[in-house]
């Protein structure tokens, strides 16, 4: 639907009442895949973790992966989930040259975690209960590369290479039940839901959680009805969205979409849909009814999943703190400001502060770095921040270095690309390239930071033009120099520093 | 013939451990056999003289080396063509693996060779073990040795004629609803199903996943015995083999000792469709039994009339599923449908040609049991009817130690008599299918020639699950009892082949 087409989002909001449910499938990080001593890797060369049980060969045999279980128990766990005594896996059959058996080996009405919940903050500050239907084992498929034709999609392709390296690896689909009453701000609901899961899965260890790897992938089913009607409408499903800002922006594009159809009388057609990053629109995949028929049965080759009661408390005891108390935690350890926090939250920087601190960084160096400088560049490169190939220890490094007057902050901004290059750390650039400020300066400038402290406003003032106020700075760095000090180069470093913050 | 090929296995072997005749003498002596006989028994899909006398060469070498070796070690076997070998095609009787070669050896065949028994070849069976003939093998009908116009029974009837025919001492079959023994109840042959789980189907090319079982075939107890111990134990890549060791299945067997031992005779399975001359010998066995001190004593499994039924719902629902791999993809058969190659259409031109009728016939009737509407009604009640067989069968071996009945209702029939009946074909296994829906062992045993027809008739001997012990126990006292009646051993009534080649 072209843009224009669509309904605007207020009126669309005003006419409807958005459900949205989600279904998230997180890849495990086990050494072997689901059931074979396989590697379970991403990126090495096509179709060589594979063996006779991942292709499929006649005559082979699945085993379950144990560690696979205990880290679905404790996503389940993690989510507030009963975890089942007794869980079969069952085979969903179809044809697909993905599929290496033409079935997949999934759970179906016992999943392994049912009856959880998890409550998520969005960024106005409004927080929500997302009630989780199950979270259930199944395997991955191979990875289809269609070739020739121009949209990489199979209608086209002249023919299509398959790599199951990727099949039988370890997934858990988390399933939510209906969401309702998120209204304006369903999107955010659903993608602050999906933070919350990486969060989890990450806290716990068990994926690796990188979304643009597929460690995390979402299904976003999205309906309409009008406000007071009971029943719900026709919802599709929008097919693995692939980044935060992905899953927002479709769910409020299928809003729009959905209710210009609807306005306009037209019955929503129950199907999966793509999302397309670049049109920013979806577009209509395969129909897809409830009848879609997969002759489940109940796996006969595996015998049933049953977790003694002392394996799921041994997990349970191990579970990391719920990311709401985390984020509590470390709210108040750091002492940011309750903005502070939420763009640090909504930039998804948790982990990436947390590690930087704990390198060595004060946090609101951290954080300055990390929405600042880096969030500037990651921005430019039209990139997530936290895909930048850069460590919590690099920044941390950085700040040391800084706070060390080794660089000032524009060095310090120089060095970040040349980390960001991959020429090493912070340190070592410095080494490397001589990047290093004269040892003088750094006093001079531990010296002005001391008397910033003392009076914050000064760099404000500079900024706006009022060069006076620089004066009592630099006579306090005259003074604490006791006069050794060259006031033109304070001066200059003053302006410099006000500049460059 | 050579005397040597006469004998059996457990003969063989003291001949091979006293060093009176080496593996590669009777390796070749069997090969010679094969030669002369097989060109109108057809046991043999596969046969690699050159492989089984290097196998045999090594075994001497390592014997007259001093090397602490296997007790059946160079004694030579035959293995169904359903077990895959790296070293011989391996196609379950299909065209649609038709010269195809494994890269992995199943478990079954990994022991065989660590053991050092020369695999002689590879035997016939129905089409992925669909049948009870070996006339819906896509390469041809094996045919039993005691009328070459009759068929050896099936699916594992190359298993049952190679030994019938002395091409081979002993061989290892299947079986999912009689496949090992229906074809040794009409070849006058042995043959084992042992308790689901006690043998490993890691590489056994699967019709039925709950219900498949591979087992030893022989001309005698003791040898069944000996290659059961073989072949059993706990296989990590089979998830659904037991734990546990079931014991020696040859001290059982050289017990010969039924006194105070109670045997049930399942009123079901004797009277009407039964041939009367099975009656006949069934009765004679009964009262060898009795006089040998055992006690008789009547059960009654009063659900075995839906056995059948429940049996050819359950059997081709897992077939439908199992049979999804062979799509062209990754190995076998590939036909180029005429017109546009997609892969929908390659898959199923593919399919179309490499499967033969009863193979489609069963995957048309599993997929539609497995289809939503039908599950209940079809699979979910079948289901329920293997329960109330192994609450049958619970009932019953409360008031005996083992059971027993007529292997088959009929010696064997003329090829050809009743392809185009499916449903006739498939009441031959009315006594032998509750053992696989119970996953209990089963085993049948010859007990004498049909007055009408002058055909082997067979026993069948059911025990409780893991209790294989006693059927190989009670079946070698009651083989002794006939053989001390008869003078010689069943398979010495059987007439001479002619030999040519």
């Amino acid at each position: 639907m072209a843009k224009d087409e669509l309904m605007n989002y207020e009126k669309a909001l005003e006419m409807f009442e958005v459900v949205i449910g989600l279904e998230v499938h997180v890849e495990l990080n086990t050494k072997t895949k689901m059931f074979c001593g396989c590697r379970n890797e991403f990126g090495d060369e096509p179709n060589t973790n594979v063996c006779p049980i991942c292709i499929a060969l006649p005559g082979a045999l699945p085993a379950v992966n144990r560690t696979a279980v205990e880290s679905s128990i404790s996503i389940g766990l993690a989510l507030g989930c009963e975890i089942a005594p007794n869980g079969r896996f069952a085979r969903k059959n179809y044809f697909y040259p993905d599929l290496a058996k033409n079935f997949q080996t999934s759970q179906y009405d016992e999943p392994i975690a049912f009856d959880g919940e998890l409550t998520v903050e969005l960024p106005s500050g409004s927080v929500h209960t997302v009630q989780i239907e199950r979270a259930h084992m199944e395997e991955d498929a191979g990875k289809l590369t269609h070739i020739g034709g121009s949209t990489g999609r199979i209608q086209g392709a002249e023919y299509s290479l398959v790599d199951y390296n990727r099949a039988g690896v370890p997934l858990v689909e988390i399933v939510t039940r209906p969401v309702y009453g998120a209204g304006a701000e369903a999107p955010e609901l659903a993608a602050a839901y999906v933070r919350s899961i990486r969060e989890i899965v990450k806290g716990l260890g068990v994926s690796d959680a990188r979304m643009e790897r597929g460690n995390v992938r979402c299904d976003a089913n999205v309906s309409l009805r009008p406000h007071g009607q009971e029943k719900l409408g026709t919802r599709t499903e929008t097919k693995n969205v692939n980044s935060l800002r992905s899953i927002e922006r479709a769910v409020r594009y299928e809003i729009q979409r959905q209710a210009a159809l609807l306005a306009k009388g037209t019955a929503i057609v129950q199907e999966t849909r793509h999302w397309h990053e670049d049109k920013g629109a979806t577009s209509a995949g395969r129909p897809k009814s409830d009848a879609d028929d997969y002759r489940y049965f109940p796996e006969p080759d595996l015998v049933p999943v049953q977790p003694s009661k002392e394996l799921i408390e041994s997990l349970r005891a191990k579970l990391p703190e719920k990311p709401a108390d985390r984020r509590k935690r470390v709210q108040a350890e750091w002492g940011f400001a309750d903005l502070e926090f939420r763009d640090v939250v909504n930039a998804d920087l948790l982990d990436q502060i947390e590690e930087t601190v704990k390198a060595g960084a004060k946090p609101q160096a951290a954080r300055k770095w990390w929405t600042g400088e880096l969030a500037r560049i990651a921005n430019s490169q039209d990139k997530d921040v936290t895909e930048l190939e850069i460590s919590g220890a690099h920044v941390a490094e950085l700040t040391q270095l800084v706070d060390a007057g080794k660089l000032n902050d524009r060095l310090a901004r120089e060095v970040l690309t040349y980390v960001l290059n991959g020429e090493g750390s912070p340190a070592q650039i410095v080494a490397a390239r001589g990047l290093e400020v004269v040892s003088d300066d750094g006093a001079l400038i531990a010296a002005i930071d001391a008397a910033l402290a003392k009076q914050p406003d000064v760099l404000d003032a500079i900024r706006e033009g009022r060069m006076q106020a620089a004066g009592a700075v630099i006579g306090a760095v005259m003074q604490a120099m006791k006069g050794s000090a060259d006031a033109g180069r304070v001066r200059e470093l003053l302006i410099e520093k006000a500049n460059a913050s | 013939m050579s005397e040597l090929i006469r004998k059996n296995a457990s003969e063989l072997v003291e001949l091979l451990k006293s060093g009176q005749v080496s593996s590669v003498e009777l390796t070749q002596a069997h090969l010679d056999r094969s030669a002369a006989v097989d060109q109108d028994v057809h046991s043999y899909l596969h046969q690699n003289p050159e492989t089984a006398l290097a196998a045999a060469a090594d075994i001497d070498r390592r014997r007259a080396a001093g090397e602490q070796l296997h007790e059946l070690a160079g004694l030579p076997i035959a293995v169904k063509d359903n077990l895959t070998t790296t070293d011989a095609p391996t196609t379950s009787g299909s065209k649609i693996l038709e010269g195809w070669v494994p890269p992995y050896d199943s478990t079954v065949v990994k022991k065989i060779r660590a053991a050092g028994l020369p695999i002689l070849g590879k035997t016939n069976l129905d089409e992925f073990a669909m049948g009870s003939s070996t006339e819906f093998s896509a390469f041809g009908p094996s045919r039993n040795p005691w009328d070459l116009t009759r068929i050896p029974g099936g699916s594992g009837g190359g298993s049952s004629s190679v030994v019938a025919s002395f091409q081979a001492p002993v061989a290892i079959g299947s079986d999912t609803g009689g496949s090992i023994r229906f074809p040794a109840s009409v070849t006058g042959t042995v043959g084992n199903k042992p308790t689901y789980g006690a043998v490993s189907r890691y590489g056994l090319i699967a019709l039925a996943s709950s219900l498949d079982q591979v087992g030893p075939v022989s001309r005698n107890v003791l040898d069944s015995a000996l290659i059961q111990d073989l072949i059993a134990g706990h296989d990590p890549h089979d998830s659904t083999s037991l734990p546990e060791s079931l014991g020696s299945m040859a001290d059982a067997a050289r017990k010969l000792d039924v006194k105070g031992m109670r045997i049930g005779v399942i009123k079901e399975l004797m009277g009407e469709g039964f041939q009367p001359g099975v009656m006949n010998r069934f009765k004679e066995s009964i009262a060898l039994l009795e006089q040998a001190g055992a006690e008789i004593v009547e059960v009654s499994c009063p659900n075995f009339e839906y056995a059948i039924a429940a049996y050819y719902l359950i059997l081709p629902a897992e077939a439908s599923s199992n049979l999804a791999k062979f799509d062209s993809v990754r190995f076998g058969l590939r036909v180029a449908p005429e017109g546009n190659p997609t892969i929908e259409r390659v898959m199923a031109a593919t399919r179309e040609a490499g499967f033969g009728p009863e193979v489609k016939r069963r995957i048309i009737l599993g997929t539609y049991a497995l289809s939503s509407g039908s599950y209940e009604h079809f699979y979910g009640a079948a289901l329920k009817v293997r329960t109330l067989i192994q609450r049958d069968f619970a009932a019953a071996f409360e008031k005996a130690d083992v059971l027993i009945s007529p292997t088959a209702p009929t010696t064997a029939f003329k090829i050809g008599e009743k392809l185009e009946d499916p449903l006739a074909m498939y009441l031959n296994d009315i006594a032998t299918i509750p053992a696989n829906l119970a996953g209990i062992p089963g085993m049948s045993i010859p007990i004498g020639l049909a007055d009408e027809d002058q055909l082997p008739v067979g026993l069948q001997l059911l025990a409780p699950a893991r209790a294989d012990a006693r059927l190989y126990q009670v079946g070698a006292a009651l083989e002794k009892m006939h053989e001390d009646v008869w003078g010689k051993r069943m398979i010495d009534f059987a007439p001479e082949l002619e030999v040519r080649g």
